[in-house]
């Protein structure tokens, strides 16, 4: 009895790091932020009650909302498919019992260990209009680039160039995925008269749909949550065609200090978030083949 | 096994030249930009803009290096990133392992209930938080310190809480008897059992918390006002705005600020794919 009641003191006292900061730096602040979206403040005088108001400014009275979930949706519903399917394709080709794998693994994997912001400034040279690398390249075929970051069709398309750059994350995760297919499973459907077309769909897919799911779910918290390439490269522009959600909630807060109107905003990205998830649960959750143990 | 005939010897070579054709192609796409970067850092200006692209410089000029590195303080931001990176990763680390030693080896009421609020927490989205706590740290006076970076690395990161309780879990409870037998108390089970077996997964944790810290932005954005505390990510971005047409500077100092990362991808490469593959298929 004894020995029991010390694991148990034990176990919450040792817990209590994640416990305590979990209040303070989670659950607390989440609560805060509920209470100041329905406040006006402005960080120096003290929060004043205004009700709804911040959530009425959201849905009917600030142009940039729409412009700013428009932006949002659109990158979100571009990149994440874009480094699904890239991802997917790359893993498949390493799959492929082939030499010098984890030298090919190290290149395609490389892009996602450097440093974020570091690179955005590589691209902003890579992008660059008049000697940039693309339109150099687009030169020697006698194309004449767009203006890419400048250009407000071009310049979202660019973001997603550069979210696909990193497509060796997803890609990793997928071939760890492939590698558990235990390959008695191609050799039976191979047995039965499957061809590579039919054993894809009905045993790589299925089998690696836990793989899959995981990566669409990340894909689409970050991707709702883009900010540090549109604020260094673009800061929204041109013309707020990058605009993202995201830079909403920070200028708002951290240049204009509307903390309440930018708690109110983030509450709503946060409902998004949870939408989207859920969606994705319940549409294709159910489908997912989490092996025999269920 | 049949033979192998004489033409399906043949798809075979077809399909793996298929195959090798678009690697090495992917390949070249991806390293092309960085090649261009490292080639752009060793230019002299008038040299960046010739068309077509020049991808060895002449002459090549290191110089850039430690102009690019001394037209701004890099070495004091240097050392204030090192300096919040060993805090996060020590704090992590630390705090992370006996939380989840805790939840992985400990019997208490409200272990299962309070691990799922560890996975929900996982996928809270971080804007979330990012302006309640700037207003609860501004209220402390901790804007424009290092406290608001470093003090919350010291309870538990969940998504390293739950790595590491994953593997905690895997190693037999025979093996906490043993140790009980032979005087171990609870703490002394994880500090001379649990933590020696668990070198693999502290390499993941302590690369990951590293990497993390290394390249975070928006938090020093938020946090760190004066020049003399930036991070070499905010640096960055200062000399950028500054030197905006100094291409072949900036290129260079952003470099650097890649090389320590790079380097240790290099050292322990097996790490990093662990954490990735770890993630994926346990997650």
């Amino acid at each position: 009895m004894k020995i029991k009641t010390k694991e148990k003191v034990a176990g919450w006292l040792l817990a209590s790091p994640w416990i305590l900061g979990f209040l303070f730096f989670t659950a607390g602040p989440m609560l805060y932020s509920l209470f100041l979206s329905f406040t006006n403040y402005d960080l120096f005088n003290s929060p004043e009650w205004i009700g709804f108001a911040n959530y009425n400014r959201i849905f009917t009275g600030d142009y940039l909302v729409p412009q700013a979930l428009k932006v949002t949706f659109i990158f979100t519903l571009t990149s994440v498919p874009l480094n699904l399917i890239l991802g997917l394709l790359i893993a498949l080709l390493l799959n492929q019992k082939i030499k010098m794998l984890s030298l090919f693994r190290t290149v395609y994997y490389l892009p996602s260990v450097i440093p974020y912001i570091a690179t955005l400034f590589m691209w902003m040279l890579v992008f660059n209009p008049a000697f940039g690398l693309f339109n150099s390249v687009l030169k020697l075929v006698n194309i004449n680039g767009p203006n890419w970051l400048g250009d407000p069709d071009w310049a979202l398309p660019s973001l997603v160039i550069i979210s696909l750059w990193g497509v060796g994350r997803s890609m990793l995760v997928y071939l760890a995925g492939l590698q558990g297919v235990p390959t008695e499973l191609y050799e039976s459907a191979k047995i039965d008269g499957a061809n590579a077309w039919q054993s894809f769909w009905k045993i790589t897919i299925p089998m690696i749909s836990p793989v899959i799911f995981f990566n669409l779910i990340m894909g689409i918290i970050t991707s709702l949550q883009a900010f540090n390439t549109a604020y260094i490269m673009t800061q929204g522009g041109p013309v707020n065609s990058t605009y993202f959600f995201m830079l909403h909630i920070f200028y708002n807060a951290f240049e204009d200090y509307n903390m309440g109107y930018s708690s109110a905003l983030a509450w709503i990205l946060f409902m998004i978030t949870f939408i989207f998830t859920l969606i994705v649960f319940k549409s294709i959750g159910s489908k997912i083949y989490y092996g025999e143990e269920g | 096994m049949e033979p192998i005939t004489k033409s399906q010897k043949k798809m075979i070579l077809i399909k793996k030249t298929i195959i090798y054709t678009l690697l090495i192609l992917g390949g070249i796409i991806i390293m092309l930009p960085f090649v261009w970067m490292i080639s752009t850092s060793l230019k002299q200006p008038n040299q960046i803009f010739t068309f077509p692209i020049e991808w060895i410089p002449d002459p090549i000029v290191w110089g850039n290096f430690v102009e690019a590195l001394t037209v701004r303080p890099f070495a004091r931001y240097a050392m204030n990133t090192f300096f919040i990176s060993t805090f996060t990763v020590f704090g992590q680390v630390l705090s992370s392992s006996i939380v989840a030693y805790s939840f992985a080896r400990l019997k208490w009421p409200g272990r299962n209930k309070l691990f799922l609020v560890i996975i929900a927490t996982m996928m809270l989205p971080k804007s979330m938080t990012l302006v309640p706590k700037f207003v609860i740290f501004s209220h402390l006076g901790w804007v424009n310190t290092f406290l608001p970076l470093i003090v919350p690395q010291f309870f538990g990161f969940p998504f390293f809480i739950f790595l590491m309780r994953q593997f905690f879990m895997t190693f037999p409870k025979s093996m906490d008897e043993a140790a009980k037998i032979d005087g171990c108390g609870i703490l002394g089970i994880y500090w001379r059992i649990i933590l020696p077996l668990s070198k693999p997964v502290l390499g993941i944790v302590a690369i990951q918390a590293f990497t993390n810290s290394w390249n975070d932005f928006i938090n020093p954005l938020i946090y760190l006002n004066s020049n003399k505390l930036w991070t070499l990510t905010l640096g960055l971005r200062a000399f950028q705005q500054q030197f905006t047409v100094d291409w072949n500077l900036l290129m260079a100092a952003s470099l650097v600020v890649m090389l320590p990362v790079v380097i240790l991808f290099f050292f322990a490469q097996k790490y990093f794919i662990q954490g990735i593959v770890f993630t994926g298929v346990k997650g």
